[in-house]
């Protein structure tokens, strides 16, 4: 043991570690991104439906329409299909697939691909399926429902969607077109492939797979013979760092090229330092306040108004969600078909202390439980506050993500703070959820429906002015029936759409064309490039 | 028992010969003082230790303002005459968020002080008296718990029970006491077959009497030094807690949480982070010079020989 | 029975500068050797293999019950938020949660048996898998951690210990003491602000630089030694620029803790018979230091360090997530907060292995070392 005490050796150690190893600047055509990756459980199209998982999806698949980076907010315009075509009666629509465009393996994307993606999303009918089987596709029907031939597909819907509805849905992640051929050899049993997919991709889409390591990594390499062009970068990694302080240490160390994760300060700090740039992006995400209708106290009508004026919504905006969200008051993200501007709410204690006053409610007590993210325990803080002046004592219990979704969703959490994402970009993904319910009783089971979840017995006229939304041939008709949905639900509704999410995106100075998705789509690397 | 006590006092407590069992004992502790008294680093460890208690105690009177009231236009402000240590993220003060917040850290270590070595002492006594099953269970049960890695085990009790200051208090005493067990045990082996025990057992002394009487004031000793050398490592790990989330819950100004918050911020506004982080240091550096005092007053085989 | 045995020791834990005489390197007290070296010839290898297999038994049966009444619903983390009620009762029974505790439980402990720790929820591979990644991570930080307490522990531990009350014994106390008191999760944020955000002396988060990523092929999974096989020394570079912080990081509280029990140990061995007799016959300082003292402490220091080793084995859950370190500490955790119990189980049988093996280790040691146990 004596011999090894040496101090030859602690003396190499400390030359070694001084030695500078960090890199000034990422090589040209690679793009290197840090970014909170531990969320994905699955990498196939049919069961991804968290966020990292779609941006992954994103880049690898193509999907017969799509969105374009450089123009997102035109809408969803041709991708895999070259064309579409709807029936008369308006209960089909007809898609011509693009032609002499190839999968990563070589195989040719046909009709035939096209079809089976959708069909076997429909089959495994796992939690991202209802966007396909709300056109009325079952997994013992599709294969009637989807057909093709040579050069097209056809969708047999069960009424007469508005076409806007189902193209966006197409749009949507699940709709990715998967090579059949590559995945035939894999399928184990019933899964359609599906355990092979979670960790392997097999599309046409601007980028290959490289490598995905759980809560470490994602890689990908460019699809060199991509239809749309080469991609510039020609290798992307995106790395996960949790933590904002260390995103933004690489970032401007230059060991990164985009951080994805900064948290207000340290974005506001870096905003003006030399080399690095900040792009703001509006996301889909709305922060809401759920006020559920089980509890005594607020499912007073005065305490619901109340609650909506004890919100410092630009007090919040500027300080601890400064650059994170934006004040919004409806259920709609900006950005989508039919959003109503009006924010009718501000901050009033006097007007919320009155009313509470008047309701005799004052000196009364909630417990609630809020997710342990910091935005989250900061709103509730902020509104435990303001709460205590106008008379209401909130108690604040933190709890995982897991802990206070399963809550939740068991329709037991009284004040629920936190964050709704569309999951197509049509309006009825949220309307659909914030202002639809049926049937308001615990039996129902409707675990997927805020509305449900927050026990608001949704008024009847309200849940047929949002099916009859959805059946709207005319996209500006439709679009007044979402303003008038929304008016009433501020009006009424026990559910406080808050802010909507805003994403600042750090990037070095030379990178170009960034797009994190915007509020309908997920991340996309084909465009972006790097100058000097 | 301070310097000011009269010389024939002294005397009396320093009495080579002691005429009763009294004596002997206030004498014993007496000396036990002066050579803690000698120790300059123990002494303050004390003092630091006895002016957080009375910074507790007085809490609601030290602290300038409130803890919990919030000022979101002064939020962040650097340490200033108005606030001295700053004002964190939801513009609270920051040194009456720490003041208040001494109050849990005494709690959890206190608590926990309490708990964990009452366990460990009746099960290693136990398991070393009793010998032959008994010991090989209990020394089997210890076994798993030491097996299990610690801040996990904490976590997965507050995770089970809900996160809140009292859970996480059990559950750090129930992932500290196997030591204490451990070592209650080896020092029952040690003395359980030493004459005056056998002695007691033949004027008819009771197994229960014999550990309590007999063999739990001889373990004792050791775990006092044990305890206040682990009650830094309480402090940290009550702070581990609290930065993951599990302690203590929001608004409540546990050191933990505060660092937990300040992190965030820690790059533009290192006070937020820093104060609850230093504050943290200098307590638990304080608990360890205690301990360490201690263990050169109350074990004899610390190497004072 | 080696776990009981050793486990005076392993009782004292990383704050224990607590008292020497429990350590197995100490004199026993008189009546106990003859007893315990007895005792410990009458244990069959039979008998150590089957209390070792009870131990981790008992591990799993503790993280089992746990995962169970953890009130988070693993079935929610696979289907998601969005899933309808037929989805979620689907997956719950795919899962096998239909099924009554003890049946789950006793399926667990067959398929851990044939070497199948089930599938990760949380990362959709099987724990096997994520293990495999996760846990040299944790091996190459934890090693390089140890290595570090020891080169600088010991010897100052030593040195403390030989010119007691001198300046050298006063630092190293003081160094202990700042060890033990301060919170890691703090001097993490800190050092990597000053040594990778101002200074650029070191690397940023992470095991590699984000260039580097996969780019060593894989044959231990400890990239150090990788990018050695390799022959690539400049990811080599990069990869210990990335490793020296938050190892020294660790390596402060390993070597706060090996120093002071030296230290002790030290000062046992120098207060003892045979010293004063050595000096008394003219040895030199040095010799009877290093060559008497130190050699007679080496098996319980040698103990010391394999329970150090294996409490930063553990994981070191703060350092690895300031550090953005994809470890096993790290994994658990996460594991445990989104219900993902096969992951839990599974890291936990591991940590808890490794843990039993040291201690078994450190018993074997003693037993072939050291003179006394024959």
């Amino acid at each position: 043991m004596k011999h090894l005490l040496t101090p030859r050796a602690i003396l190499l150690a400390s030359a070694l570690a001084v030695a500078p190893a960090a890199y000034a600047e990422t090589p040209a055509d690679t793009l290197v991104i840090a970014h909170t990756i531990d969320d994905i459980i699955s990498l196939d199209p049919a069961q991804s439906f968290e966020f990292s998982g779609n941006d992954v999806n994103q880049n690898t698949y193509d999907r017969l329409v799509d969105f374009d980076p450089l123009d997102p907010d035109a809408g969803f315009k041709p991708s895999l299909a070259e064309s579409w075509e709807v029936a008369e009666d308006g209960m089909s629509i007809t898609l011509k697939m693009r032609e002499g465009v190839s999968f990563h393996s070589g195989n040719p994307v046909r009709a035939e691909d096209a079809a089976w993606s959708l069909q076997r999303a429909v089959k495994l009918n796992l939690t991202p399926a209802f966007i396909l089987t709300q056109f009325g596709f079952t997994p013992e029907n599709v294969e009637e429902k989807i057909t093709f031939d040579d050069t097209s597909l056809t969708l047999h819907l069960d009424k007469p969607y508005a076409p806007t509805f189902v193209l966006n849905c197409l749009a949507a992640n699940i709709a990715s077109v998967v090579d059949k051929e590559a995945v035939l050899p894999h399928v184990e049993g019933e899964d359609h492939g599906n355990a092979w997919l979670s960790t392997n991709a097999a599309g046409s889409g601007p980028y290959l797979l490289a490598a995905w390591r759980p809560n470490e990594a994602v890689q990908f390499t460019a699809h060199d013979d991509y239809w749309q062009g080469a991609p510039a970068m020609k290798r992307v990694i995106v790395r996960n760092v949790a933590e904002s302080s260390a995103q933004r240490l690489l970032l401007e160390q230059g060991d990164i090229d985009v951080a994805r994760n900064l948290s207000p300060t340290d974005v506001d700090s870096i905003r003006n330092v030399e080399g690095i740039r900040i792009q703001d992006e509006p996301r889909g995400r709305i922060l809401y306040m759920g006020l559920n209708q089980k509890d005594e106290v607020l499912s007073n009508p005065a305490v619901i108004e109340a609650m909506k004026h004890l919100v410092d919504y630009q007090g919040i905006a500027d300080s601890f969600l400064k650059g994170m969200f934006v004040p919004h008051q409806t259920f709609l993200p900006k950005g989508y078909l039919g959003v109503l501007e009006d924010q009718p709410w501000t901050y009033d204690l006097e007007k919320a202390k009155a009313l509470i006053e008047e309701a005799g409610l004052a000196g009364s007590t909630i417990t609630t439980r809020v997710r342990d993210l910091r935005e989250y325990t900061d709103v509730a803080q902020a509104l435990q506050a303001s709460m205590a002046e106008a008379g209401l004592t909130l108690n604040i219990e933190q709890m995982t993500g897991a802990q206070v979704l399963d809550a939740y969703r068991a329709r037991e959490v009284p004040i629920f703070i936190g964050e709704w994402g569309p999951d197509y970009s049509d309006p009825n993904t949220n309307a659909a959820t914030f202002a639809y319910n049926p049937d308001n009783s615990d039996e129902a089971q409707a675990t997927g429906l805020l509305a449900w979840r927050n026990a608001y017995a949704v008024p009847d006229e309200m849940n047929e002015a949002t099916v009859a939304a959805t059946l709207e041939q005319d996209a500006d008709t439709r679009a007044q029936m979402y303003l008038d949905i929304q008016k009433q639900y501020q009006a009424e509704a026990p559910i406080v759409p808050m802010f909507q999410r805003i994403e600042p995106t750090g990037l070095r100075d030379n990178v170009q064309n960034w797009f994190s998705g915007r509020a309908v789509s997920s991340v996309m690397y084909r465009q972006v490039t790097k100058g000097e | 028992m301070n310097q000011t006590l009269p010389q024939s006092r002294r005397e009396w407590l320093l009495s080579d010969a002691p005429q009763t069992r009294r004596q002997a004992r206030l004498g014993a502790i007496y000396q036990g003082w002066l050579t803690f008294r000698s120790n300059k680093l123990a002494m303050l460890g004390l003092i630091v230790l006895v002016l957080l208690i009375g910074m507790a105690i007085l809490a609601p009177w030290l602290s300038p303002q409130s803890p919990f009231s919030q000022n979101l236009a002064g939020r962040l402000q650097p340490p200033s005459a108005a606030h001295w240590l700053g004002t964190d993220h939801l513009g609270r003060d920051i040194l009456s968020r720490l003041i208040h917040g001494s109050r849990i850290t005494l709690f959890i270590v206190g608590t926990v002080a309490l708990i964990a070595p009452v366990i460990g002492l009746f099960i290693g006594t136990v398991a070393g008296f009793a010998g032959g099953w008994v010991d090989q269970v209990l020394m089997r049960i210890t076994d798993i718990f030491l097996a299990f890695p610690k801040l996990i085990l904490a976590l997965a009790f507050v995770a089970a029970l809900g996160p809140s200051i009292g859970n996480a208090v059990l559950a750090l005493a129930l992932t500290a006491w196997p030591p204490y067990a451990r070592l209650a045990r080896a020092e029952t082996l040690t003395i359980r077959n030493a004459d005056y025990i056998a002695a007691a057992r033949l004027q008819g002394a009771g197994p229960m009497r014999l550990l309590i009487r007999h063999i739990w004031p001889l373990c004792i000793s050791s775990l006092i030094v044990r305890v206040a050398l682990d009650m830094a490592g309480i402090i940290l790990s009550a702070a581990g807690l609290g930065f993951l989330g599990l302690g203590a819950q929001p608004p409540m100004p546990e050191w933990g949480a505060m660092i937990s918050d300040g992190r965030t911020y820690i790059l533009d506004f290192w006070w937020v982070a820093a104060m609850p982080g230093i504050a943290i240091f200098i307590v638990s550096m304080a608990f360890n010079l205690l301990g360490d005092g201690l263990r050169d007053v109350l074990d004899p085989k610390g190497g004072r020989q | 029975m080696a776990v009981t045995d050793t486990g005076a020791v392993a009782g004292q834990g990383p704050q224990g500068g607590g008292p020497a005489g429990q350590g197995p390197g100490a004199p026993p007290p008189p009546g106990r050797p003859g007893r315990n070296a007895a005792r410990r010839r009458a244990r069959s290898i039979g008998g150590t293999l089957l209390s070792l297999a009870l131990t981790l038994l008992g591990l799993l049966l503790v993280t089992f019950i746990i995962g169970r009444v953890m009130p988070i619903d693993p079935v929610l983390k696979v289907v998601g938020d969005r899933a309808t009620q037929a989805q979620y009762e689907a997956a719950w029974r795919a899962m096998g949660l239909d099924q009554p505790l003890y049946v789950q439980f006793w399926r667990y402990i067959g398929d851990v048996l044939t070497g199948d720790f089930g599938r990760s929820i949380s990362t959709g591979q099987p724990v096997v898998n994520d293990i495999r990644r996760v846990f040299p991570a944790t091996f190459e930080l934890a090693t390089l951690g140890t290595l570090i307490g020891v080169f600088i522990g010991v010897p100052l531990g030593v040195v403390a210990a030989a010119r007691r009350g001198g300046i050298i014994d006063q630092i190293a106390r003081v160094v202990a003491l700042v060890g033990y008191s301060m919170p890691i999760f703090w001097l993490g944020l800190m050092g990597l602000l000053v040594f990778y955000g101002i200074l650029g002396w070191v690397g940023g988060p992470g095991r590699q630089g984000i260039i580097y990523d996969g780019m060593v092929p894989h044959v231990t999974g400890l990239i150090l030694v990788d990018s050695l096989i390799a022959g690539d020394w400049g990811a080599f570079r990069d990869a210990f620029s990335h490793i020296i912080l938050p190892a020294s990081l660790l390596g402060y509280y390993s070597l706060a803790y090996i120093s002071r029990m030296t230290r002790s140990f030290m000062l046992e061995q120098l207060s003892s018979e045979y010293i004063t007799t050595a000096r008394v016959k003219g040895l030199s300082e040095r010799a009877v230091i290093w060559r008497h003292a130190f050699r007679n402490i080496s098996v319980p220091l040698i103990t010391v360090i394999a329970l150090s080793f294996g409490s930063l084995l553990e994981g070191s859950v703060l350092t690895e997530i300031i550090f953005s370190w994809p470890g096993l500490g790290q994994y658990i955790t996460k594991a445990l907060l989104s219900g993902d119990m096969n992951a839990v189980l599974g890291g936990t049988v591991v940590v808890g292995t490794c843990f039993v093996a040291l201690n078994l280790f450190s018993d074997l040691l003693y037993r072939v070392l050291d003179p006394r146990s024959k």
